[in-house]
């Protein structure tokens, strides 16, 4: 128990230390510029701390978008062109925010139930239902 | 019987509730004073949704309306989640950016959208399609209106020109938030543009390294709003990240000009002149950054240590 503890809190600790290491390492090039964003959001004294936050939910959305099949080779980018409070509602509420397909797509008696919706003009999911415009 | 009872009552549970979602959403009102009676932007590109990929098609619609050539193919890469067989919101603002345009989420009202179809910028919009809790998620583009039959105009689907009344778009839109997408080409705004969340999602971009496109958009921003201290800042570092230093500078300049108490600004100055390898001016820069202090200190400490650093070698 205390060996797999041990272990897990050195994984956690290079884990977390990786990530440290990238947020100092990546913006070193220009670490005396201030950025158009810290001007705007006047952030510029939280913006050390909030990184490591950052960097924590980024893997936490990196993983939950493994999770629903993007592609390894894709993910990275994927994260990395999330602003950062976009990173932060993903990863608050992912599982919550939907996500929009193919309406044509659903179950079979929720296609019947909308159907029925949908002729009496409730709902307006099917493009072959005659919808009156008001 | 029992079943036939109780799918009875949940079937008039779904119609009830339908229809208090549906009285209960006002028609919208349309300031329609200063809108044409007609507008079609007929040039928006139509790309037909293969199965489940509404977010990619209708991503790819407005992008290339706004001058970046992409497919609804390659936008599955970017934006598609195969588990949810669909594509979240905030991948659509992240693939805009990867494609060097500015994501410009509108104010929720009928009218901002209007007021950019008819400056011809196509919307793309989120709709629910079903019920509140019973959610089709849906996502389609704006191309037009008719305020005759109180119509929209869509890119919809598999159906290049679908016709919605206001009201039946308004409830469908309103179970959404009312979240509406605007992305136009580099060197225009939106017209309904609100400058701090503009900025804003400028300065997202060039927090990704886009200096190009965001200098572009900074460029567009200060025709609009000349004195906007946030859009000449990021010209500035715009510049900088594209390595025109002498262009940062003067944006910099320009802005110290009007506001000289800006330590930031003295700052980023000090930095362009240090990669002009102006010791002196740089010199001079860094001193009235670190005089102002403020948030900036830690910043103007650093850049004094990089400006001895390098005019010592």
């Amino acid at each position: 128990m205390i060996m797999l503890r041990k272990r897990l809190s050195t994984i956690v600790g290079c884990v977390l230390a990786s990530f440290l290491f990238a947020s100092v390492i990546l913006p070193a090039a220009q670490a005396q510029m201030v950025g158009t964003d810290a001007l705007l959001r006047a952030q510029q004294m939280q913006q050390e701390r909030a990184a490591v936050a950052t960097a924590l939910e980024r893997a936490d959305v990196r993983e939950a978008l493994l999770n629903y099949g993007v592609d390894p080779a894709q993910v990275q980018a994927r994260v990395e062109s999330l602003s950062t409070d976009e990173v932060h509602s993903l990863a608050q509420n992912i599982e919550q925010l939907p996500t929009a397909g193919d309406p044509l797509g659903i179950l079979l008696f929720v296609f019947v139930l909308l159907l029925i919706t949908d002729i009496l003009g409730l709902t307006n999911v099917f493009p072959f239902v005659n919808h009156k415009h008001r | 019987m029992v079943n036939m009872r109780a799918a009875r009552l949940w079937l008039g549970g779904v119609l009830l509730s339908g229809i208090v979602a549906c009285a209960s959403l006002p028609v919208p009102h349309v300031d329609d004073s200063s809108l044409t009676a007609h507008v079609e932007l007929t040039s928006v590109a139509f790309f037909p949704q293969e199965d489940h990929q509404c977010g990619p098609a209708a991503l790819a619609t407005v992008l290339n309306a706004a001058g970046a050539a992409v497919t609804p193919d390659e936008l599955v890469a970017q934006v598609y989640l195969p588990a949810r067989q669909g594509s979240l919101q905030l991948e659509l603002l992240a693939a805009t950016r990867r494609h060097a345009r500015v994501p410009y989420v509108l104010a929720p009202q009928l009218d901002t959208v209007l007021h950019e179809v008819a400056a011809g910028h196509p919307v793309l919009v989120l709709q629910n399609l079903g019920l509140s809790w019973l959610p089709v998620w849906h996502y389609a583009v704006v191309v037009g209106f008719d305020l005759a039959p109180r119509e929209l105009i869509l890119r919809s689907g598999r159906e290049p020109r679908a016709l919605l009344g206001f009201a039946e778009f308004e409830r469908s839109w309103a179970l959404a938030q009312h979240w509406a997408l605007v992305i136009t080409p580099l060197e225009q705004l939106p017209v309904t543009a609100d400058e701090t969340r503009y900025l804003g999602a400028v300065a997202d971009l060039e927090v990704q390294h886009q200096f190009a496109a965001a200098a572009s958009a900074y460029t567009a921003a200060l025709a609009r709003w000349p004195g906007s201290v946030a859009a000449r800042f990021g010209l500035g570092n715009s510049r900088y990240g594209l390595g025109q230093f002498t262009q940062a500078e003067q944006a910099y300049r320009e802005l110290l000009a009007q506001h000289p108490t800006l330590g930031v600004v003295w700052n980023n100055l000090a930095m362009s002149l240090i990669a002009q390898r102006r010791w002196d001016d740089a010199r001079d820069a860094v001193r009235h950054a670190l005089e102002l202090g403020g948030a900036t200190a830690d910043a103007a400490r650093a850049t004094l240590s990089e400006l001895n650093a390098q005019a010592g070698q």
